[in-house]
């Protein structure tokens, strides 16, 4: 049924929708409100005969998810930034068992300095772990690719990340229209494991690996993560079928036939570059935007074929590599090999700062005249930059940048919100 | 497309109220969106939430920064925080105060706004007698729809119904109802800058 519901809400019926049998977390922002309602769900019997453990901490979380899917049970947890991070380790193992857990990222910066707004830091850190990483633009994308995300894990015996951006989507109330429970049970079958513990008949799950064979299972791995590449889009198309909206997918291009410059990102910033690209249209200049909706494995030939025809690309993400520059903006130019578009890495968003479709459109006419930085900040306070580096270059002991930068933000900007 | 920003202080139902008046509006057959403000969450920190109300797909996910209606649901903030900032020259104001315009020090700003389009609503104290505590952002809902006639009362009476079940709800929609009643008696005066106050 269509409602008007906060993107946490709309997540976690759809969770439920898809019968977990065991749902692990311990909260944290901007992830509580999915867990909240999950257990609530559990507790007042509206979610079958799911168990939900309130655990000490996001390791336990997965570590408990690790053993009850290995028991052959459907497992789903969520967690955002140092909540990711501190169960790092399981997220390999999980992986590497090849066990299809869902689990929620509601995207958010990591520390230090500490900071519960949005970026894309948490998942980008664990992008090579394993799992299949997908992003979503709105909250009925988001609770759409849990659906979908269930019946890829368990089909590749593979864990996804399905990646939502933290407050701007889950704490967002749009309108999301939440499925009808006949319609996801004949989309996604129950779960049948291709490795399961049973006592009656007993495996080991968990060996070690020496050299002579680590390799090799390594590879598997990799295989078996890029069928990934045409299951998505497979799934996408069934999911389409059964539910009669388009949700999902590798990549998705917006007016892209004849554009000049495209502007690439993940999650839901696309929402904000759509309205950019629609207003430079007005304004004469043919830009157009690709949404990467699935980002690991990472569909370099799709990217490629839907950037066709471009003369420029510029990649808006929400990460910093220090000592790098971007991230996503090097998968595409891999996946440009060859090829002589040049590609620009525009860092924006960090810890929750608005991105404007000002700053878009600023972006795009100054890329076009060759201006930008590489990488290039978005609304870098260039002020308070030169300031800082100033004083630090003064004295030795000049103290902890972040303290400075926010006394010297306050001093500049005080009066506005 | 109407934008909507929310002033308070953590505490006050900041976030809420854009929930509420997404939900009202989404009741009356439109696309809505509401979000929080990313800022310091902590009790009595300024607050800042927006809503999007369209009549079609909303897709931008940007602060709210030129805002056609503005709400302020603590007057504390009228003079510490720009809540005025980037407001359209057309825009609407609702201010919970029992004062007066010039009383808040605001009839030079405020004055410029067209007939109707500023209200000053004494929500707190509408807050009070229905809820027993100066809770504005509800009787601001109302206000909210008289003032601007952007959504039914109705709709905002069941957003808040379905939000709040049971007779906080009620008490709250009474609430709600009140500031309405009270906006549009005084509109009927029409006497430019709104002083929407209690007798």
């Amino acid at each position: 049924m269509r409602a008007q519901i906060e993107g946490s809400q709309a997540v976690a019926e759809a969770v439920v929708l898809c019968r977990p049998e065991v749902i692990a977390a311990y909260p944290i922002s901007p992830q509580t409100h999915i867990v909240e309602r999950l257990s609530r769900m559990v507790k007042q019997g509206d979610a079958g005969r799911c168990q939900y453990l309130n655990v000490e901490s996001e390791f336990a979380a997965l570590s408990v998810l690790i053993g009850a899917s290995a028991a052959g049970a459907r497992t789903y947890t969520a967690t955002t930034s140092q909540g990711l991070l501190f169960m790092a380790e399981a997220v390999y193992n999980a992986a590497g068992l090849g066990l299809p857990i869902v689990m929620t990222i509601a995207n958010r910066a990591v520390g230090a300095p500490i900071n519960i707004w949005n970026d894309h830091s948490d998942s980008m850190a664990l992008r090579d772990a394993g799992w299949i990483q997908l992003y979503a633009e709105t909250n009925q994308e988001a609770a759409d690719l849990h659906i979908q995300a269930f019946q890829l894990a368990e089909q590749l015996s593979s864990p996804v990340m399905v990646c939502m951006d933290g407050y701007i989507l889950t704490h967002a109330y749009e309108p999301v229209d939440v499925p009808d429970q006949n319609l996801v049970d004949a989309f996604l079958p129950p779960f049948s494991p291709v490795q399961v513990l049973d006592p009656s008949d007993p495996i080991s799950i968990g060996s070690m690996v020496g050299p002579e064979a680590f390799t090799e299972v390594k590879y598997l791995a990799y295989q078996q993560q890029l069928r990934a590449l045409a299951l998505v889009p497979e799934v996408a198309g069934d999911f389409e079928r059964q539910f009669h909206r388009l949700s999902g997918g590798l990549c998705t291009p917006y007016r892209m036939e004849d554009a000049d410059i495209a502007v690439i990102a993940l999650g839901s910033v696309i929402g904000t570059i759509k309205d950019a690209v629609d207003e430079l249209r007005l304004e004469g200049i043919a830009a157009g935007c690709v949404k990467i909706g699935c980002y690991r494995p990472f569909p370099s030939l799709q990217l490629r074929a839907a950037l066709e025809g471009v003369s420029r690309a510029i990649v808006v993400e929400k990460d910093l590599a220090v000592g790098m520059g971007g991230i996503v903006s090097v998968d595409i130019r891999m996946a440009l090999q060859g090829s002589a578009v040049p590609v620009h890495t525009v860092i924006a968003g960090l810890g929750g700062r608005s991105i404007s479709i000002a700053s878009l459109k600023r972006m795009v006419i100054e890329a076009r005249a060759e201006r930008l930085n590489e990488p290039h900040f978005l609304d870098l306070n260039t002020t308070v930059i030169d300031a800082e580096q100033s004083r630090r270059r003064e004295q030795r002991r000049a103290g902890p940048v972040a303290e400075q930068v926010l006394r010297a933000v306050n001093a500049i900007g005080a009066r506005t919100t | 497309m109407m934008q909507v920003r929310i002033h308070g202080r953590g505490g006050q139902g900041v976030v809420t109220a854009a929930e509420l008046l997404s939900m009202a509006a989404f009741t009356d057959g439109r696309y809505a969106q509401a979000f929080p403000s990313f800022g310091s969450e902590r009790m009595g920190a300024p607050v800042t939430a927006f809503c999007r109300i369209d009549e079609r797909v909303i897709r931008t996910r940007e602060a709210v920064t030129q805002p056609d209606v503005v709400i302020v649901q603590d007057p504390t903030l009228l003079h510490q925080v720009d809540v005025f900032g980037g407001l359209s020259t057309q825009g609407y104001v609702l201010i919970n105060s029992t004062r007066s315009v010039e009383e808040l020090g605001l009839d030079e700003f405020l004055n410029t706004f067209p007939h109707g389009h500023v209200c000053v609503v004494p929500a707190g104290d509408i807050g009070v007698k229905h809820m027993k505590r100066p809770i504005a952002n509800t009787p601001l809902l109302g206000g909210f729809a008289a003032a601007t006639g952007a959504i039914k009362i109705e709709s905002v009476v069941s957003a808040i119904r379905q939000k709040f079940p049971g007779s906080l709800g009620a008490r709250n929609a009474d609430a709600a109802r009140e500031a309405h009643d009270l906006v549009v008696s005084r509109l009927r005066d029409d006497k430019g800058v709104l002083h929407a106050r209690a007798n």
